[in-house]
């Protein structure tokens, strides 16, 4: 059994923090599910997109919870399929990026989407390491955190042949600099956050 | 013929997996006597990734990018990587309407942000030379294709600003213009997967098998495509496709430089046609009897 | 010597309870030329006004100030009661007291102290007052309704039935409008164009109706009571008295592949027709874009055929000019063309229609019939999918409102779809039922209920062709959002209604204002539904708002009865709150010099130019006039006037210095 609007200034509600820092207002849905009819992810989730906003809209801490702890979240592609769509121009897309900033920050992510968590780290940590991204240093790293060594060792000789494996980092870009934002953008969220 | 010079983005997988797009797009470039000026020391534009993790990272990655093609005095910059271009004009977007994240941006870089470039795709920049194309075709395109444009060349409409988010054109009269016909298909936009292409490549061939049926059931001799993601799951990930469809197809994925390329006469090998999983021939033999008169 | 009485009303509590009314009246007693003062509890009362009266007479009062609530309130009551009093109208003023510093105020000294210098201004003006009388204006008992559909139509009997004469005109060759082209209406299923052609005949043959089809308003210029309505009567290129309705020359015309309007081009006409069997006039048009002769000189089988030789080939438009005292603007809507929905295919689809492409399938006169065939291949579709809320309550598509009758017909589209294929299944995907009228949540649910139809909760997202089926992308929100695919043989969507594509064009010709969505604009949303800022204009129908038949009809009346009260004074009173241009004694004339910035300023057009002439006729000096019958007071003029030529009877700048002397 859960009370609605328990939000407060002092506790801001999801919803409140997404007005605030996403721009998005979550009380613009009226809940048509257009946005869950045209997703191509739909059957991959657990809670369908218009029901996250739902859960959202109640600005109750056990439907947020569900809301930052499902699956659906890591399974939006970021089509943009829904906003484009929406009768009321909600940016679902941005929506689905702060609750997965969230969720990491809470470190409640669904552990059946660990490897499209696992994914995505390992994406930033290389373009973090060399500024551009090392594709067999991204899924060298992915496959050691998930775990997954055989998947798709069939098409690497196939890749290699074909020019398509660089085998070493490219290079070109100010490595230090890309550091150097990767390290302010952590440390400006750091601030805005006290 | 004046050179057209624009700034350009390459983007992380143009120089790996996605060679073939680089390849085709600098042989075309050189045939319209366009001039690519690769922005100096660029820096991966974060991608799906980016967003998905980091929102102020995001904005301020391509917004580096942004701010290096400026001072290398290039007020146009095109990203082929049609992820590259959405990122690169999202994060343009968000500059301009969105002054409290323009604010921590200017500080992550640590710089004032003026106004940025204008970013275009790669069918923008051709479109603005598609009057070029045609007095230069040696051997028109004669193939039946479907032009498949994926998610964020179009969307969301606010950013982009180019051709329709449903039923778009731009791609297909494009392929009119060098002499190659294009089916009327409901899977123009339907998304193809994209990063699930490692971690979730059954959802990959779930979507794809959908878009491939549609293509071969119209006969399609050939996807065009102008993202390296949607080329990858179309052609490099046919196997996952092929499992999820009861008539298997080997009908080939092109890049639309590919396409432009063949029609201006330029070599197979400049144009990377080899480093295909789907080997490209024409007629392809659809294993799939066609269905639709 | 002024004899001003003040009268402070305490409206129970609502001034008392935050004003020292007692104060008040104490120094108001102190103002000069102020020669009695009261408070009392409610003046607007009986004994209230009654006290006023008394005061006047007692006290030989010349002037009166009731300070009390807002002048929008009582102003015309405390008028009245002071004219019965036995002084003008004009004398009497009033402070607010209460919206102005009552209701906005905490109690205190510094309220107390405002609510007397507000009563120390209106002292200051009513001594300037001058006595005013009210303007007459002549009527001309003759109306103009605007539209010939199912709105016009009942406006234009009720105003004949009242005995007045009525220009009824119709921009299409026939009246009937929509209704004409629906095949049951809601909540009955009565048969639409059965309970429409005898209202349509009536006004056809009513001895105090003039129909003018295929005519347009070019121009209306005037004001309430005596406006100049200048109509076109496009030529139909027939001679209308010969004609017999035979119909020979539309049978015989060579041009047969026009899409048919009426029948929202699921089939054809030729190039002289009439718009439907039952339309009235029953006198065919020729549609010059497509006839043969008008193109390129040939043909005229029409000509050589017809019996009783009514071609007119040469026959012109005719400019009409006619003297009007009311308008009714009864213009109906359009509804949101399929080609704006980028999602369902932008029309390309011929068996993705709209509702009014549904009612012409299902109507017994339609081109199929009344048979279930759908567009592409004529088959009977198996299943139907209805998608409401088609373009409404939609920011994306610009229109956030709801279109009110959609839901409605939507479940009588789909009883239709049942009763006609009885294996067939319509599902209506919705998003809420707005079903708020008499009968009409019990039609809704006999669709349910009764006749099968399934409705399934959530909007459509995408719609596309396969293998000639129409696939439906849905969701069902009430089974937790779940995804629902239908491959349907046809989809009819609910598109929302909008206003007509000139709407926007001929309120700014007849300055009448509109809503951001074009629909011409009531004077106040609740309170004055039928009529619009512009005097003498008035709404019915569609026009203002998206609305159903009965309403409609019920609207029309109501406009119909203001016309009518209208024209039944014999003159049109107004408040003498006006401009007016000074005059002087020769050689001066006048202190306006001609430059007409009040005649650029005024927002309606209610300053024209008078010509001083001598005996001789010679023109000496062009000056500014006003025209009582337009000038709202609002003072505009007055403002721009660089000589103070111009000034406001009632509000004069003398007065209005004056009140500002006392801050």
């Amino acid at each position: 059994m859960s009370s609605h609007h328990e939000s407060s200034s002092a506790h801001p509600s999801l919803a409140a923090r997404l007005e605030k820092e996403g721009e998005v207002s979550v009380a613009d849905c009226y809940q048509c599910g257009k946005c869950t009819a045209g997703c191509p992810a739909a059957e991959e989730m657990d809670v369908a997109p218009s029901q996250v906003l739902r859960l959202l809209q109640t600005e109750t801490p056990t439907h947020e919870d569900r809301a930052l702890k499902s699956l659906s979240i890591w399974m939006c592609i970021g089509c943009e399929t829904c906003v484009t769509r929406c009768p009321q121009e909600v940016d679902l897309p941005r929506a689905m990026d702060f609750l997965r900033q969230e969720a990491l920050a809470r470190n409640v992510a669904n552990q059946d989407a660990s490897d499209v968590v696992v994914f995505h780290k390992a994406f930033l940590n290389s373009v973090e390491r060399a500024g551009r991204l090392f594709e067999l240093g991204m899924v060298g790293e992915y496959k050691l955190r998930t775990g997954h060594f055989f998947k798709d060792l069939g098409i690497a000789p196939t890749m290699f042949f074909k020019g398509k494996l660089g085998l070493f980092p490219h290079g070109g870009a100010n490595k230090r600099e890309v550091a150097n934002i990767f390290a302010r953008a952590r440390a400006v969220k750091k601030e805005s956050k006290v | 013929m004046t050179d057209l010079k624009v700034g350009y983005y390459p983007g992380c997988s143009l120089q790996g997996s996605s060679r073939d797009f680089a390849e085709s797009l600098h042989a075309v470039a050189k045939a319209l006597s366009i001039e690519l000026v690769e922005i100096p020391e660029w820096n991966c534009c974060g991608a799906s990734s980016g967003h998905m993790l980091d929102h102020l990272l995001s904005v301020a990655l391509p917004v580096n990018v942004l701010l290096k093609a400026r001072k290398a005095g290039l007020p146009q910059v095109m990203a082929p990587c049609a992820s590259c271009y959405n990122r690169l004009a999202t994060a343009s977007h968000e500059i301009a309407t969105s002054p409290a994240t323009k604010a921590q941006v200017e500080s992550v870089l640590q710089t004032s942000i003026d106004k940025l470039p204008r970013v275009l795709n790669v069918i923008e920049l051709l479109a603005q030379v598609s009057d070029r194309i045609a007095p230069k075709v040696t051997k028109k395109f004669e193939q039946t294709v479907a032009c498949y444009y994926g998610c964020l060349l179009v969307r969301p409409a606010k950013v982009t600003g180019f051709d329709r988010t449903e039923d778009p054109v731009e791609m297909d009269k494009l392929v009119a213009a060098v002499g190659g016909k294009t089916i009327d298909w409901s899977f123009k936009t339907e998304c193809c997967g994209a990063s699930f292409s490692i971690s979730r490549s059954s959802v990959v061939g779930r979507l794809g098998a959908k878009i491939m049926q549609d293509a071969v059931k119209r006969q399609a001799e050939a996807v065009v495509v102008a993202c390296p993601m949607c080329h990858s799951n179309l052609d490099l990930r046919r196997g996952e496709i092929n499992q999820q469809l009861e008539h298997k197809t080997d009908i080939p994925v092109l890049f639309i430089t590919q396409v432009i390329g063949l029609a201006l006469g330029l070599p197979k090998k400049q144009l990377g046609l080899g480093r295909h999983f789907v080997p490209v021939k024409f007629p392809a033999k659809p294993l799939a009897p066609p269905t639709v008169p | 010597m002024s004899r001003i009485g003040v009268f402070i009303c305490h409206c129970g509590e609502n001034i008392a309870g935050t004003v020292d009314v007692a104060a008040v009246t104490q120094a108001a007693l102190d103002m000069t030329g102020v020669v009695h003062a009261v408070d009392y509890k409610y003046m607007c009362s009986d004994p209230g006004q009654t006290m006023l009266k008394d005061a006047i007479v007692e006290k030989k009062l010349d002037g009166v100030v009731v300070a009390a609530c807002s002048p929008r309130m009582h102003e015309p009551t405390f008028r009245r009661t002071a004219e019965e009093g036995g002084i003008n109208p004009y004398q009497c003023e009033m402070a607010n007291i209460r919206e102005h510093c009552s209701w906005v105020h905490e109690k205190g000294t510094p309220t107390t102290a405002k609510a007397i210098d507000l009563v120390r201004f209106q002292v200051e003006k009513v001594k300037r007052n001058h006595p005013l009388v009210p303007i007459r204006v002549p009527v001309t008992k003759k109306a103009l309704v605007l539209g010939g559909g199912i709105a016009g139509i009942q406006a234009a009997l009720d105003i004949a039935n009242t005995g007045s004469p009525v220009l009824l005109v119709e921009k299409s060759p026939s009246i009937g409008g929509h209704m004409s082209q629906l095949s049951e209406t809601f909540p009955t299923l009565d048969c639409s164009q059965c309970i429409l052609t005898p209202r349509m005949v009536e006004v056809a043959r009513h001895p105090n109706i003039t129909l003018y089809t295929y005519s347009e308003l070019e121009k209306l210029d005037g004001f309430i009571g005596n406006f100049k309505a200048t109509i076109r009567r496009k030529a139909r290129k027939i001679d209308e008295k010969l004609c017999n309705g035979c119909g020979v020359c539309q049978q015989k015309c060579p041009v047969k592949k026009i899409p048919d309007e009426f029948n929202e081009g699921l089939s054809n006409r030729p190039a002289i027709f009439v718009p439907f069997p039952q339309a009235v006039p029953n006198k065919p048009v020729i549609d010059l874009a497509n006839c043969t002769y008008f193109k390129n000189g040939k043909c005229k089988a029409c000509e050589k055929l017809c019996p009783t030789k009514a071609i007119r080939l040469d026959q012109e438009d005719q400019i009409e000019v006619h003297d009007i005292g009311a308008v009714v603007l009864a213009t109906g809507f359009k509804t949101m063309p399929v080609s704006n929905f980028s999602e369902y295919g932008y029309g390309k689809y011929k068996d993705v229609i709209d509702g009014m492409k549904f009612e012409r399938l299902a109507s017994a006169s339609g081109p199929t019939g009344g048979a279930m065939k759908r567009p592409s291949d004529g088959k009977t579709p198996q299943h139907v999918v209805f998608i409401a809320c088609a373009g409404s309550r939609d920011r994306l598509k610009g229109v956030p409102y709801c279109s009110k009758i959609c839901c409605m017909y939507t479940a009588k589209h789909a009883m239709l779809y049942q009763h006609k294929v009885h294996g067939g299944q319509a599902t209506v995907f919705y998003m809420d039922v707005r079903a708020a009228g008499k009968n009409y949540d019990e039609f809704v649910r006999r669709a349910v209920e009764e006749d099968g139809v399934k409705y399934v909760r959530g909007r459509v997202s995408r719609v596309y062709e396969d293998d000639g089926q129409l696939v439906v992308k849905g969701v069902d929100t009430l089974l937790g959002a779940e995804p629902v695919e239908i491959r349907a043989d046809m989809v009819v969507l609910a598109t929302a209604v909008q206003a007509q594509n000139d709407a926007e064009e001929l309120a700014q010709r007849l300055h009448v204002s509109y809503d951001p969505y074009k629909f011409f604009a009531e004077a106040h949303p609740k309170l004055r539904p039928v009529e619009t800022n512009t005097a003498g204009i008035f709404l019915a129908g569609t026009c203002q708002a998206p609305r159903d038949i009965p309403e409609t009809v019920a609207q029309a009346s109501g406009a119909a009865v203001k016309v009518a009260g209208l024209f039944s004074q014999p003159e049109l009173t107004r408040e003498p709150i006006i401009a007016v241009v000074d005059r002087q004694p020769p050689p001066v004339f006048s202190h306006c010099v001609g430059c007409f910035l009040c005649k650029s300023a005024c927002p309606y057009q209610a300053i024209e130019e008078e010509s001083i002439k001598n005996r001789n006729g010679d023109v000496l000096k062009v000056v500014a006039k006003v025209n009582p019958g337009l000038c709202q007071g609002c003072g505009t003029c007055v403002s721009t006037c660089r000589t103070k030529a111009i000034d406001l009877q009632g509000f004069s700048n003398e007065q209005v210095f004056a009140e500002l002397m006392c801050i």
